[in-house]
């Protein structure tokens, strides 16, 4: 009985972040999925309803015509793989150029890290719109880097960049990068450094003990930031679309097209639940398991 | 100096297995060590005494390799090793935290170094045991160390260091991570392993205790430099400045004026004490000249009657008495107005009935229980 007041309070406590989480996440996904299972019709919303009363039988009408299409047609399966590849090639990259950025920021006297810090976050104080636009600027065949190149004699010809798939990647990686340093240096910052010293003291030269004392110890972070780029790159829209060319097919480009263009609202939709529930929901449930592992590996008392 | 108290020689070690010559560390505004010259011979276990910021664990830092002597040589069994990397020294460290990988099990973070030197597995394997048996860690190999208790922490610690079988062993604070209580018991079963491995060692320690517990010589720093280096009896008995004396145990300190001068003893008359002192060793220091005495509290006697002799005695009232268990520790307001500490041992306290606070007494000691002081 005395407890009560106290799990109550409790309740509220952990109550808003839920509350937030069904309100803007789960619910919407479930308008999402109930949509993806109508079918196409004229009129204001452009979709049936599942569910009809008429002369005394509620009759429920799944319609499965998206995902039948989907599995069907090779051009949405050939869509996630691709857009699975770029996001993997994407979260790659990142991986390799913001794992020294964030150890070289985690390293710095505390002066000069936060100023490196800002200089890493500095970019989201512009709108990605904006930056990506500099991107087209930089990338066009008569742009800054193809002048800069030639004004060097070191090609002849400007190089086709732009609207191709290496200019996505560029965009994606420049977009994404801070999300995969910062996780990674909030875990690199903490490391003891005297576990490195340990690792000299007992014969480890500077390379091999990064690999067996550094690495190891900041795969949470690496785990983290990884998820952080590849989950949303999947799904990236704006990117592709200003950066790549007409063949560069990802899923945010088809569900853009199914909704706006196509004004097919079940097919958007269905293309949305399968890569929510195929691709996401295991990612999540594996980054989960691999921080609590790697987190349990390294002793929590 | 000629001087003639026993004790006060600079002992070098005999084989000078470690020599440090004239090492300064410099860092960009702060002194941290100052031309410090130090020897240790082979199987001896060596302390470093001082408080924190006296330069004893950046000394430390440079025998590990961490870092660089800014002038100066370092020599380990004659081979300089002043420039060489961590990671070329045959010198192995126990951490303060110990500095366990984590993410290793013992037996791992054991194997660590031997791996490094690409020691064949079969051998790293019964080395790694050997060491973790000397240890009594055998049973414990497969876990982690968040899974164990600090003392164990810090035998797998041990084992780590000595494992690689360092022709030098630093310990860095190895004491200061663990309970009160276990502390004393686990300073001798560590110098009982490393008198079994016979390694030589040197340790840093700000705990005096631990370092006349375990060393077999030690050096009391201050400010970057050593203020005396010898044996622990040496350096307790015999401090050669007011600063040791009160760093190393506790003491009460006299000052005054050499009245007699002779080879075999002097006599130091004390303003604030009615009796003169007699010390039964010579000192260098002219007659006339102003000198500092140091003497133990355990070194004086409480009594109730008036001593017979006419020195080494004065007279006070018990303004204090505390009871530590196995003595009586006493505060007594000499008439003077100083306050000398003294400690009754519980033996003594009880075949006499032990004198109270606010109580008339006297304080006495023998000839050759004060210290005179040069500085």
């Amino acid at each position: 009985m005395l407890r009560a007041p106290h799990s109550w309070r409790r309740v509220l406590t952990i109550a808003p972040p839920f509350v937030w989480l069904i309100l803007f996440l789960l619910l919407p996904f479930l308008l999402v999925l109930k949509i993806s299972f109508a079918d196409l019709q004229f009129g204001v919303p452009p979709y049936t309803a599942l569910a009809e009363f008429k002369d005394e039988a509620l009759s429920i009408v799944l319609n499965l015509r998206g995902y039948v299409l989907l599995f069907t047609d090779s051009l949405y399966v050939a869509t996630y793989l691709h857009s699975v590849k770029m996001a993997a090639i994407t979260t790659v990259c990142c991986v390799l150029i913001g794992y020294p950025m964030a150890y070289y920021i985690a390293r710095s006297e505390p002066a000069v890290r936060n100023l490196l810090l800002i200089g890493v976050i500095l970019p989201f104080w512009t709108s990605l719109l904006l930056r990506v636009y500099a991107w087209i600027g930089i990338l066009r065949n008569d742009g800054l880097l193809n002048n800069l190149l030639m004004a060097f004699g070191l090609i002849d010809q400007p190089l086709e960049i732009y609207r191709t798939d290496l200019a996505v990647y560029i965009g994606l990686v420049y977009a994404y990068l801070p999300f995969f340093i910062l996780p990674l240096y909030a875990n690199l910052v903490k490391l003891d450094t005297r576990l490195l010293e340990a690792a000299y003291d007992l014969g480890a030269r500077p390379w091999s003990a990064f690999i067996s004392v550094v690495l190891p110890l900041s795969m949470p972070g690496v785990i983290a930031g990884a998820m952080l780029v590849f989950i949303p790159s999947v799904g990236e829209f704006v990117i592709p679309e200003m950066l790549g060319g007409a063949d560069t097919l990802m899923i945010g480009r088809v569900m853009w097209t199914e909704f706006f263009n196509n004004s097919d609202w079940p097919m958007a939709a269905a293309v949305t639940c399968v890569m929510v529930l195929l691709l996401l929901v295991p990612m999540v449930l594996f980054q989960y398991g691999q921080v609590r592992q790697l987190e349990m590996r390294g002793g929590r008392r | 100096m000629n001087d003639v108290r026993p004790g006060a020689s600079w002992s070098g070690a005999a084989d000078e297995f470690v020599r440090i010559d004239n090492v300064v560390k410099i860092y960009a505004d702060v002194v941290a060590v100052k031309s410090l010259s130090l020897s240790v011979g082979r199987h001896e276990i060596f302390a470093l005494l001082g408080s924190s910021g006296c330069g004893k664990s950046t000394l430390l830092r440079m025998l590990a390799g961490f870092e660089e002597a800014t002038s100066g040589r370092i020599f380990l069994d004659n081979e300089e090793i002043t420039a060489l990397p961590p990671y070329k020294r045959p010198v192995n460290m126990m951490f303060q935290s110990y500095a366990l990988f984590p993410h290793m099990t013992v037996e791992a973070n054991v194997a660590f170094g031997l791996k490094q030197e690409g020691v064949p597995r079969n051998e790293i394997h019964s080395r790694v045991y050997e060491a973790l048996d000397l240890v009594q860690m055998g049973a414990y190999a497969r876990r982690k160390p968040a899974q164990l208790s600090g003392g164990q922490q810090q035998r797998v610690a041990l084992a780590r260091s000595l494992v690689k079988r360092p022709k030098l062993l630093l310990l860095d604070e190895p004491m200061s991570a663990l309970d009160k209580q276990i502390r004393q018991k686990t300073q001798i079963e560590l110098v009982k392993i490393l008198d079994k491995v016979g390694v030589t060692c040197i340790m840093v320690t700000h705990d005096q205790e631990e370092a006349m517990t375990m060393a077999h010589r030690m050096a009391v720093m201050s400010e970057g430099q050593i203020v005396q280096c010898g044996t622990p009896q040496e350096v307790y008995d015999f401090p050669n400045s007011r600063f040791v004396a009160g760093f190393v145990g506790s003491t009460n300190l006299f000052s005054g004026t050499i009245t007699v001068d002779e080879p075999d003893h002097v006599q130091i008359e004390s303003e604030q004490l009615s009796r003169p002192l007699y010390v039964d060793h010579g000192v260098s220091e002219p007659l006339g000249m102003e000198v500092h005495v140091s003497i133990r509290p355990e070194r004086i006697r409480v009594h109730r009657e008036q001593p017979s002799t006419d020195v080494n005695w004065g007279h006070g009232v018990v303004s204090h008495m505390a009871w530590m268990g196995s003595y009586a520790r006493y505060q007594i307001r000499l008439d003077s107005g100083m306050l000398v500490e003294a400690s009754v041992p519980r033996l003594a306290m009880m075949q006499d009935d032990a004198p109270a606070v606010d109580e008339e007494v006297y304080i006495a000691w023998s000839d050759d229980s004060a210290t005179v002081l040069p500085s």
